[in-house]
């Protein structure tokens, strides 16, 4: 079996995997991070989005071998010890999750939403989450936890600027 | 302390750090010592003869444990998948309720039927094994749409025609009357379509043996426990609840689809002594498609009798229900007591009859999803009003108006059973109206039509039956079980407080919900109060959470249970206090002796509860923990008004919703933003069905929309955001005056969305649209009318 060698939220981590092992089964199984959902199986819903090399990705579409060196951020490595991300704490303060299965993704979504467009309109938000499907929410509350998030990540970025 | 965490205040979830932080603990997310994954091998046919299955092959496949069939299932004389609501039919025979075995034994009724359980070391390994179990099945004729059911091929060959059952409700002869006095008849045909649930967390289960004790337990992704306890140890696999511990921990959304007991629960739980390691079982979604229990498919006829002016003076419907292959646990109920039964809508329509036949086809069974039966009678009320009103050249709201149910008529008694409590049907109207803006609307279509589209506002005024149930109304209805609900306080020596709730949140929030209850009532900080659910080692007896009742009937069970507490720890106050139990009050978590300064916080009288030194046991005992059970004396009747407001491309037939405004009488509300947050969720569901959702079958039975690609689930970019607020009649028959919330949404909204449609259409001459009314069903509905407009 082949191994494979990445850093997931920080930390050096290496595996034997199955070749056909996908990315969020090496992260739920291999490395008990089962924050990173699996709502489907066709790479739609998006519960499974991770950070690669600072992108979001669906890791249900990618092999665990392919991640090989990469290095990787799950929902468990979003927040700063118990000090959530600013994303987190802005789906909390709007109440943007109810059942909190696709919650991870919306947040790994949403906040590289921000790193390529820092102050998004609704529109931008709503076409962003295209590939993240909630069943819960109506979606309304998400998007005004991304839009708060964003205003709160602006002001860190500021802050840490001035 | 009460107006920071008690009942009016949006105070933020307590659950969700655990989920936005990723420590949610979903079954899937459980890993047992030892533990083997199941794979199940499910029917590619819609109908067919199992000659044989042959397994040899795949028993020698690396990484398997065990394989079973339905023989071995039959064999060790496991029970059918039971139905929970007895239906009498008409004539006074009971419904038709054919065996559903958990495993198939010689014939499949439906694409995703299961066959077989392969047991392997990995899922992989599962799957490539089951890969090599040789199945010899004889194809037949399969029965697929319910408008044809009658005719098809048979399901089972002891149900005649396909019929489960032929059920009546109302008044036929009155209706009958009535219509013989009409002024104007409106009829109408409608479908409302088949749906897949969908939540978001797929099923999942977790069968364990422990061999030390005998006592099994099963992890699974349910909304109710204890019902899945008491449905598969006492029918199903004939295991005695005191041997049998139910688990489900965090759940990811239910929608009424982790209701109902599946067979693949008995399965894994029936396995597990077997292997002699626990087996893990994780539904893939298109699984899901083909396994979890659908939603709505009925197709019905209604007439409405109006007078001249508009009044109406009797309804009668007849109205087809699919049930599917089998009888999922509450198939039976909802397209009758949760459907006919809500017909007369928030109007004072005298006279109503409704005949409801249901079916067998070969499909995936079908119960209740959000709104069960009563988004249905919704639809059907909604679009006739409507049309009604078109026919007669009358407005639409006023008809409205006109037939509401007066506010000074409640307690309501319709003609179809039920009788409202309360209801205020003209205030949830003018709030809407006001905030949807109605009187901008025409300026607002005018200048749509300056950019080529059209714009619709349509109207939909509902009422619903929820806070499930009396249970000497349901037991009386054929319900085979009791819905009400029990709670647990436990008071801590410390002053924290532990409730043990039979509803089960997968979603809701009652951790935070529950929580300002008690905050309120004992006066203790919400970081005090712990809510416990979902485990039935720890909570005593539960009926879990569907048609919107976790407040209503568990929230009440909650406060009986602290009334109960907070006149104990009254005793134990007076006795420290040496005084009367008469004169001590308590209030905001303090205990007083009117006329003095004696005083005694909620927690001293707690830790006092736990070190009674001297306490006259004769009167007294010591600990600080009490039990209640509720049963609701009625349902309770959210209402309200949607209104809806699209525009439509004619040149594509593209529909966008551009407004969508709810107020809703939902009672008493403990937390405003967890309220509205479920009615946008419901909104939703309802706009998903009117637009994008649809389950489809191919005539041989084939699920054509088995997977995201196929069935339109809604994406953020199909709604706008969403106006909502709430007007308030109070439940009369419940403490809190609550109603329920869960549901109202996705019961109001999809005849606001087709009323909307249809208003924009109405300028091309389009008078009908069925559900959804996707881009190609709108254009070809304007083309259409165009054609017939030039051949006139």
């Amino acid at each position: 079996m082949p191994t494979v060698s990445m850093t997931v939220n920080g930390k050096q981590v290496s595996g034997e995997v199955d070749a056909r092992k996908l990315l969020v089964e090496f992260l739920r199984e291999n490395l008990l991070l089962t924050g990173t959902h699996v709502g489907c199986d066709t790479s739609q819903c998006g519960a499974c989005v991770v950070h690669v090399d600072g992108r979001s990705v669906k890791s249900c579409t990618m092999l665990a071998v392919m991640a090989d060196g990469a290095s990787v951020t799950t929902i468990e490595g979003m927040a700063s010890g118990e000090t959530m991300h600013p994303m987190q704490e802005a789906f909390r303060e709007q109440h943007g999750l109810q059942c909190g299965f696709c919650t991870p993704g919306m947040v790994m979504s949403a906040v590289d939403l921000v790193a390529v467009n820092p102050d998004p309109s609704e529109a931008e938000i709503r076409h962003w989450l295209g590939g993240n499907i909630c069943r819960c929410t109506g979606y309304h509350n998400i998007v005004e936890a991304v839009r708060d998030g964003a205003a709160r990540m602006r002001a860190l970025g500021k802050a840490a600027a001035e | 302390m009460s107006n920071v965490t008690g009942i009016g205040v949006s105070v933020k979830r307590k659950e969700d750090k655990r989920f936005l932080m990723g420590r949610g603990n979903y079954t899937d997310d459980i890993a047992r010592p030892g533990m083997t994954h199941g794979y199940i091998l499910r029917s590619p046919h819609a109908h067919a003869k199992i000659n044989a299955i042959d397994t040899t092959e795949a028993e020698k496949a690396p990484g398997v444990v065990a394989i079973f069939t339905g023989k071995d299932m039959a064999a060790d004389g496991v029970g059918s998948v039971p139905c929970g609501w007895l239906i009498t039919q008409k004539d006074g025979s009971p419904m038709n309720e054919p065996a559903h075995p958990p495993l198939v034994v010689d014939r499949v009724r439906h694409v995703g039927d299961q066959v077989a359980l392969i047991v392997a070391e990995s899922l992989a390994q599962a799957k490539d094994a089951a890969e090599l179990i040789e199945i010899d099945y004889e194809e037949m004729p399969a029965t697929v749409g319910v408008a044809s059911a009658a005719t098809g091929p048979l399901v089972h060959d002891e149900v005649a025609g396909n019929l489960c059952y032929d059920w009546e409700i109302g008044d036929a002869a009155a209706v009958a009357e009535a219509f013989s006095k009409a002024h104007h008849i409106t009829k109408i045909d409608v479908t409302n379509n088949r749906l897949i649930p969908n939540a978001m967390e797929p099923r999942a289960y977790i069968g364990e043996f422990d061999k030390g004790t005998g006592e099994y337990t099963l992890y699974t992704t349910s909304q109710n426990p204890h019902v899945i306890r008491l449905l598969m140890g006492a029918f199903v696999l004939n295991i005695p609840e005191h041997k049998l511990r139910v688990v489900a921990p965090d759940v990811g959304g239910g929608f009424g689809s982790k209701i109902f007991h599946y067979a693949e629960e008995a399965i894994v739980t029936w396995a597990a002594p077997k292997v002699g390691r626990p087996i893990k079982w994780t539904a893939e979604r298109s699984e899901s498609f083909m396994s979890d229990a659908h939603g709505r498919d009925h197709v019905s006829h209604a007439e409405l009798a109006l007078a001249e002016d508009g009044t109406f003076l009797g309804f009668k419907v007849e109205t087809t229900a699919n049930m599917g292959a089998y009888l999922s646990t509450f198939a039976t109920s909802v397209p009758t007591y949760l459907y006919a039964t809500l017909l007369a809508g928030v109007y004072k329509t005298p006279a109503i009859h409704c005949n409801v036949k249901s079916y067998f086809t070969n499909t995936v069974p079908v119960d209740a999803y959000r709104g069960a039966g009563r988004p249905e009678a919704t639809y059907l009320i909604e679009r006739i009003v409507d049309k009604a009103a078109r026919e007669m050249g009358l407005d639409r709201v006023e008809i409205r108006r006109k037939n509401f149910i007066p506010i000074d008529a409640f307690p309501y008694q319709t003609p179809v059973a039920l009788q409202y409590d309360s209801g205020n049907y003209f205030a949830t109207l003018d709030r809407a109206e006001d905030m949807a803006d109605v009187a901008g609307f025409p300026a607002r279509k005018a200048e749509a039509a300056k950019r080529g589209k059209l714009r619709g506002l349509g109207y939909s005024t509902y009422v619903e039956a929820c806070g499930i149930a009396p249970s000497a109304v349901v037991g009386s209805l054929g319900a085979r079980a009791g819905l009400f609900e029990s709670a647990v306080v436990r008071v801590h020596p410390t002053g924290g407080v532990t409730i043990f709730t039979g509803s089960h949140s997968h979603g809701q929030g009652h951790e935070t919900t529950f929580a300002q209850l008690v905050s309120e009532t004992l006066g203790i900080p919400l970081e005090n109060v712990e809510i416990s659910h979902g485990d039935t080692n720890k909570v005593p007896f539960g009926m879990g959470t569907y048609g919107s009742r976790s407040l209503a009937v568990g929230g009440e069970a909650l406060m009986k249970a602290m009334n109960k507490v907070v006149e104990k720890a009254r005793k134990i106050a007076a006795h420290v206090l040496e005084t009367a139990v008469e004169d001590v009050d308590f209030k905001d978590g303090v205990f007083t002796v009117a006329g003095t300064d004696k005083a005694m916080p909620f927690a001293q009288v707690a830790l006092t509860a736990y070190v009674p030194h001297n306490f006259p046991h004769d009167q007294l005992e010591p600990g600080l923990e009490e039990q209640a059970f509720y049963d609701p004396m009625n349902f309770t009747y959210p209402g309200g008004c949607h209104i809806c407001e699209v525009e439509v491309d004619p040149d594509t037939g593209v529909t966008q919703v551009v407004g969508m405004t709810a107020v809703d009488d939902v009672g008493n509300v403990v937390n405003p933003m967890i309220v509205h947050g479920q009615i946008h969720g419901g909104l939703a569901q309802g706009i998903g069905q009117a637009l994008l959702e649809e389950c489809v079958y191919d005539e041989s039975g084939q699920i054509v929309t088995g997977s995201y690609m196929d069935y339109a689930m809604p994406r953020a970019d199909a709604f706008p955001s969403f106006k909502v607020d709430n007007c308030v009649t109070e439940c009369t028959h419940n403490s809190l005056g609550v109603k329920g919330c869960g549901e109202v949404g996705a019961i109001g909204s999809p005849p606001s969305v087709i009323n909307a449609v249809l208003d924009a259409l109405l300028d091309v001459g389009v008078t009908d649209i069925s559900m959804p009314a996707t881009p190609a069903k709108v254009w070809a509905a304007i083309q259409g009318a165009k054609t017939a407009q030039a051949a006139e």
